[in-house]
């Protein structure tokens, strides 16, 4: 967390620092050219609208809770929530799909960047190609796939047919849901993570790979000891961004399997929306802080661990 | 780097390209010709979902059936989206370019805070069901300007981190210039450095224009009900109304994409640079 202010520049002249204070000397050059209140609507907007909602998130987990008014019941939400299966299970599913999200986009979004980075015909089109699901709405890609992967009638299966395969229930086995909405959660996140490697990729001074060329390294052993090292920041952001991203997915999930079949692809995002829906609003709450803790204890150690390792370097 | 193309090079060159067109051509353009080839077709012969060239191209009756389908609420849910975007995203370029700016030029012991609220708002998911309760209580659930006002909330974090990081670029001295020839903090910021921050600001609205107008889940949750329908709302209630005629889900598809690929077109570089920003950099 502190890593982010200790990046800022440092301080420069000291140039009205203290305008409050100097306020009543009445010399008009002490007063900052840069106002506290050019924060006002930002925090305003921020402040009611996330800020509150976030902290009456604590009190209101802790209630039975109708909107109107709201029963103070301890911690009753919560260990409803763990005791649950079908609760409990959400947290595991949420877990999963991030974490197989993430390290499917760092894989293949530094494979994909070196080779679209590497001297081949065609890179632009294949960049566009690439990085364009990122811009389609996430229903229409729900729909699209679960079209494409209908047991019976899908594109999929028809195609694996051909080579033999037996109809594959990709959405509707139990065990295979989540994976398969996963697989399309990287489908459509790849261009992203592909981008920001490829930004990456073509930051690389050529200097080090022609040194690397003159000690005799290979393609291979360029992409080791050169290219690998040299991405870890952008592996930082594409982990972190994937991770928040896996953590709080929704719409995917929701417009391809809504939780199903049974609870077997239901993540904390999809839980809190059931409940919702089903008015309690109290547990609903509750699944939003267990999804805010998850996050919260995921995000900031790996945040902390992986810039610190950077500035060792 | 290039010390004359040698012939393995190029072939390097030519099969590797041909390679991956196949394979982006498998994994990444057959889902979208699917997704064409599918609204163009009858709706009989769109129900057998396959993978074919359509016996009848039908597209323009799909795009009037379409628009016309319960009570023409496909444009008023564009209407609304696009009343949705512009507005959202103008405020938080506005409120967060002012945000920025003043949190790289000026030290003070707020700054550790701000910026602990700005990460804290890119990490910590929103709470539902309080949102909503503090929305009732404002009088702006279930309001279009309630959902603006949310998505400015939600997508202010990323902008402010472009904009610090872009105005740490801008020159201190032409602040101090602008300030000895008399201009005022508003002046200053709206006459000099607004305009200078005109490539980051191209930046951010196509990249948030692309996040609010594809937005599901906040319209779902903070602005329920037809009247309000946003354009990706209309595709989750045509899944269960249409659930026969996939030609015309299809075709809602493509029309629902059609902005954001023209904007694409046009702004392909900006997106790019502003996706990647600060991502290497870190």
């Amino acid at each position: 967390m502190t890593q982010q202010t200790l990046q800022q520049p440092p301080p420069e002249a000291p140039q009205a620092p203290r305008g409050r204070e100097a306020r009543g000397a009445r010399k008009p050059r002490t007063r900052s050219p840069y106002p506290m209140w050019f924060y006002l609507p930002a925090a305003i907007i921020y402040g009611v609208l996330f800020v509150a909602p976030t902290f009456a998130s604590f009190y209101f987990s802790l209630t039975r809770w109708t909107i109107f008014d709201s029963e103070f019941i301890g911690l009753e939400n919560f260990v409803t929530f763990f005791s649950e299966p079908y609760l409990f299970d959400s947290l595991v599913n949420t877990l999963m799909f991030a974490v197989i999200t993430s390290g499917l986009k760092v894989v293949l979004g530094l494979l994909f960047a070196v080779f679209l980075t590497s001297q081949i015909k065609a890179r632009g089109y294949l960049r566009s190609v690439v990085f364009f699901p990122v811009l389609v709405s996430t229903v229409g890609v729900g729909v699209t796939f679960s079209v494409l992967m209908d047991p019976f009638d899908g594109l999929i299966n028809k195609v694996l047919a051909v080579v033999g395969v037996d109809e594959i229930g990709w959405l509707t086995d139990p065990n295979l849901a989540l994976f398969s909405v996963a697989f399309v959660d990287v489908w459509r996140g790849l261009g992203l993570a592909t981008l920001i490697y490829i930004a990456g990729v073509v930051a690389i001074p050529q200097e080090y790979f022609e040194a690397a060329k003159v000690d005799g390294a290979n393609a291979f052993k360029q992409f080791w000891h050169v290219t690998l090292p040299l991405m870890r920041p952008a592996t930082t952001t594409v982990i972190i961004l994937s991770l928040i991203g896996g953590l709080r997915s929704f719409d995917l999930i929701w417009t391809m399997t809504k939780g199903g079949p049974g609870f077997s692809s239901d993540v904390l995002a999809s839980v809190v929306y059931k409940q919702y829906q089903a008015g309690f609003y109290g547990l609903s709450t509750a699944g939003n802080v267990v999804l805010f803790l998850v996050v919260a204890a995921i995000i900031i150690p790996l945040f902390w661990l992986l810039n610190r390792k950077e500035v060792d370097r | 780097m290039k010390e004359g193309i040698s012939r393995l090079n190029r072939t390097y060159s030519w099969v590797g390209g041909i390679v991956a067109i196949l394979l982006t051509g498998v994994l990444f353009v057959v889902p979208f010709v699917f997704i064409f080839l599918t609204a163009s077709k009858t709706g009989q012969e769109a129900s057998l979902l396959e993978f074919t060239w359509p016996t009848e191209w039908v597209i323009w009756d799909n795009v009037v059936e379409v628009i016309q389908s319960r009570d023409y609420i496909l444009v008023t849910a564009f209407i609304n989206s696009t009343i949705l975007t512009v507005a959202s995203v103008t405020v938080m370029v506005i409120v967060s370019a002012l945000v920025g700016y003043v949190l790289q030029r000026r030290k003070s012991r707020w700054n550790g805070f701000i910026s602990f609220m700005v990460l804290a708002g890119l990490i910590v998911p929103p709470a539902v069901v309080p949102t909503i309760w503090v929305m009732q209580g404002l009088g702006i659930y279930k309001t279009l300007h309630g959902l603006v006002l949310i998505e400015v909330a939600f997508g202010m974090a990323f902008c402010i981190l472009m904009f610090r990081a872009f105005v740490a670029t801008i020159p201190r001295e032409l602040d101090e210039a602008a300030v000895m020839d008399g201009a005022g903090p508003i002046r200053l910021f709206f006459r000099v450095i607004f305009p200078l921050l005109k490539s980051v600001i191209v930046t951010v609205i196509v990249v948030q224009s692309v996040f609010v107008f594809n937005d599901f889940q906040n319209p779902l949750y903070f602005l329920p009900g037809d009247q309000g329908a946003t354009v990706q709302l209309t595709l989750y209630n045509f899944q269960g109304q249409f659930s026969t005629s996939w030609n015309l889900l299809f075709m809602d598809i493509v029309l629902i994409t059609l902005p954001m690929l023209i904007m694409y077109i046009f702004f392909n570089r900006q997106i790019v640079a502003g996706l990647t920003s600060g991502a290497v950099k870190g």
